[in-house]
């Protein structure tokens, strides 16, 4: 049955996330301001706040599903703020490929660890086939040489998958996956780059000096390099499936936080928002903030579906690239547009809209642009191949 | 629960509508719009779907199947899909049996309902809409003046649709001394009440295929129980919604229907020696399409869903309806521009949702869900 009301379940655990959130948020500007010191795992005023985990005991068929409820609570905790939340979360994006594509062996040995993902050079991007980082099997032992850029939660992770190629003339086909532990010698974790926003989250550089490592940490172990065009890269990318909603997700909290400010501050300056009237009988003021909170409403149920769609096991490629292209560009819209609503209010840094505008900005452009999206999606509706629409 | 899944009954309702928009609908469009006018056998091939007699219920001579906002949006994306001048034109009867079933007293249903129950299509409609160019539904120019035991209403109302046929229409006006959603009601208004003067059939800029007329309302005398719901008057916000939330669903069919026309067009298109659709700019704008019409899509559901909870859906049929205007405009003119020239010429429909969109854009009140 199609509803989009939360049970008293689903309540009780974003109730949790948002008590949560409102001790974040009061740290937010700090971190932003201490760029290079990290948020303490348990913030003090939280600490005998149940962990929100223990308390999907009880949960039913009857509420929300795992996966939509887990993008609600990555929302309602960056609504306190991005870089505390992120500091909370266990695991990195490397954990998340490690479950997708490791052996077991693999899952047993990591499965503890915190892993970054490494896969942006300085001199690729969204064209992640082109790493010029190399792996070279010198006996029993896969020989790095690279560096790597953007590394999120990179400080603090135990260890990181790289992505490096064995053959570069094979081309995509030739990228593999790398566990590296940190303290392997001839991996150097560089400075933490310094950012527009999210300041406070964890973003390092890489670089690897003939690092060696041991031949079984090729990620799924799998060392052949497959025909062109066989889909062993379209694997790969697969991942990002399951990230992208979550990404998704982090940038409407932001956005939500940014618009529920806005809502208040103008009502306070006696600007009044109704859902009602035509547009004659709305302020400009009032008319930009209906357009402005639509935006974050449909990009939120598009990707409230796409996570959906996950739960009910059915495909969700189109919906991943629809929900992070939609939201990647409704946040960006939201923010900059609340800061046009209120001015100076907007833009002093004694409030936190301005913060909320430069770190809402990254979730267009990481784990894959808007732009990327929208190549995906358009190759899928069109039946196109790489090759047929570049 | 958050739930994006139809039911199984649902999912019938959609299958067999996709099937009569394509097969029944869409072939007339272009006819229907160049006539200004719709077959009798197209609304009783309709009719015979039960989209407005099955939700009466069976005291009153319907099938007595749930009253679902919910299955009436997925209905009127499908058929919109087709045509969006004949899907308004089909789902008529639903904008003045719906309030009456919703809020209407027993006496009401009991009187109009089974208008709604028989064989063949019956024209009633929903009349909202005023020839002001500052409309505002909150801010009606009819009025209602109490007189005696009933009232007298005097006003003027525009693009109500198959105005030319119904049999009754549902007035909405403003009561004398109320303000906002607290001042409106409605009226029940047979055709030939004294007063009452139906204009010729109108010409609009969009959706000609629907015959719609205006009303002058001249001290037409009603007596009190023409008041829907009585003394009690009615939810006025829930009658706005039901009808917001149906043209949002009506904005996201038309919309489905371009993006389905454009994407094929795009790939058959040859310029400068290869596909237009293989350049970004053309296949970015029917990605967009496609991104905008799955937002459109569940926020009329998220509306309808409030509808169908029986809460209050003002907010989220607003943003769905307003939402939808804004991004059906935006897909039928990138539509239109995918076709270049001929975009502009009749014998590709996307003119004529072109047309069609910008008149959706600006509606109230033509359909309730």
């Amino acid at each position: 049955m199609i509803d989009f009301e939360l049970t008293q379940n689903d309540r009780k655990i974003l109730g949790n996330v948002r008590r949560e959130a409102l001790v974040a948020r009061t740290y937010a500007r700090y971190y932003d301001e201490h760029e290079h010191e990290f948020p303490p795992e348990t913030l003090p005023e939280a600490k005998d706040f149940p962990d929100v985990w223990t308390l999907f005991a009880g949960r039913t068929a009857e509420d929300t599903g795992m996966g939509v409820i887990s993008l609600l609570m990555a929302m309602g905790q960056t609504w306190g703020d991005y870089s505390v939340r992120m500091r909370r979360g266990k695991g990195g994006l490397g954990n998340a490929a490690l479950r997708a594509a490791g052996t077991p062996e693999q899952q047993e040995k990591w499965k503890d660890g915190t892993l970054a993902m490494a896969i942006t050079e300085p001199g690729c991007g969204s064209d992640s086939a082109a790493v010029q980082c190399t792996a070279v099997l010198d006996g029993d032992e896969w020989v790095i040489n690279g560096e790597k850029i953007f590394v999120t939660t990179g400080c603090r992770a135990d260890g990181v998958v790289v992505w490096a190629t064995i053959d570069k003339s094979a081309g995509r086909a030739g990228i593999k996956s790398f566990l590296i532990e940190k303290g392997t010698p001839g991996f150097v974790v560089g400075h933490k780059e310094k950012k527009l926003g999210i300041r406070a989250d964890d973003t390092a550089v890489y670089i690897f000096e003939n690092c060696r490592i041991p031949r079984s940490n090729l990620l799924g172990g799998d060392e052949s390099i497959p025909h062109a065009g066989s889909g062993g890269f379209r694997g790969v990318m697969k991942t990002f499936n399951m990230t992208r909603p979550g990404v998704a997700a982090i940038g409407l909290g932001m956005a939500e936080a940014a618009l529920d400010f806005t809502r208040e501050e103008l009502e306070k300056a006696g600007v009044e928002i109704a859902y009602g009237p035509g547009i004659h009988g709305q302020s400009a003021a009032a008319q930009k903030f209906l357009h402005l909170e639509g935006q974050l409403e449909a990009a939120k149920l598009t990707t409230l579906h796409a996570a959906w769609l996950g739960d009910e096991r059915k495909p969700n490629n189109d919906e991943a690239s629809i929900c992070k292209a939609k939201a990647g560009a409704a946040v960006r819209e939201i923010t900059q547009g609340c800061i046009e609503l209120l001015g100076p209010i907007g833009i002093t840094r004694e409030h936190l809209l301005e913060k909320w505008f430069r770190d809402v900005r990254i979730t267009d452009i990481y784990e894959g642009t808007g732009q990327i999206q929208r190549l995906i999606l358009a190759r899928s509706i069109l039946g196109y191949s790489s090759k047929d629409l570049k | 629960m958050i739930s994006f899944g139809p039911t199984e009954e649902q999912e019938i309702v959609r299958e067999a509508l996709r099937e009569f928009a394509q097969k029944e609908i869409r072939p007339l469009a272009r006819e229907c719009d160049e006539t200004g006018s719709i077959p009798d056998a197209v609304l009783d091939a309709a009719w015979s779907l039960g989209l407005t007699s099955t939700q009466i219920p069976e005291s009153y001579g319907g099938a007595g199947e749930a009253r679902s906002p919910i299955t009436n949006v997925l209905a009127l994306e499908e058929l919109a899909f087709g045509d969006a001048a004949l899907a308004l034109a089909i789902v008529s009867p639903s904008s003045f049996a719906i309030p009456i079933l919703d809020m209407g007293t027993e006496e009401q249903k009991k009187t109009y309902l089974p208008l709604f129950t028989g064989e063949r299509f019956h024209a009633a409609s929903l009349a909202l809409v005023e020839p002001s160019p500052v409309f505002d539904a909150l801010e009606l120019r009819a009025t209602a003046e109490p007189k005696g035991d009933g009232f007298l209403l005097s006003g003027r109302k525009c693009f109500v649709v198959l105005g030319d046929r119904a049999s009754h229409f549902l007035v909405v006006v403003r009561a004398s001394g109320r303000e906002s959603f607290a001042g409106i009601d409605a009226f029940i208004v047979p055709r030939d009440a004294k007063g009452l003067e139906i204009s010729e059939i109108e010409k609009n800029l969009g959706l000609r295929g629907l015959p719609t007329v205006s009303l002058s309302l001249d001290h037409v005398e009603v007596p009190a129980s023409s008041r829907l719901g009585g003394e009690a008057g009615i939810d006025a916000r829930r009658l706005l919604a039901c009808s917001r939330a149906g043209l949002a669903a009506a904005m996201l069919g038309l919309s489905r229907a371009v993006m389905e026309y454009a994407i094929p067009y795009a790939k058959d298109r040859i310029a400068f020696g290869e596909a237009i659709a293989r350049r970004q700019t053309i296949a970015f704008w029917l990605a967009d399409m496609r991104i905008e019409i799955d937002s459109m899509r569940w926020l009329a559901w998220q509306a309808a869903s409030s509808l169908e909870r029986g809460n209050d859906a003002t907010r989220t049929a607003h943003l769905a309806r307003a939402y939808a205007a804004d991004a059906c405009m935006k897909i039928a003119d990138d539509g239109l521009q995918v076709l270049g020239g001929h975009g502009f010429i009749r014998e590709h429909p996307v003119e004529l949702w072109y047309r069609a969109a910008r008149t959706l854009g600006v509606l109230e009140g033509a359909v309730a869900v």
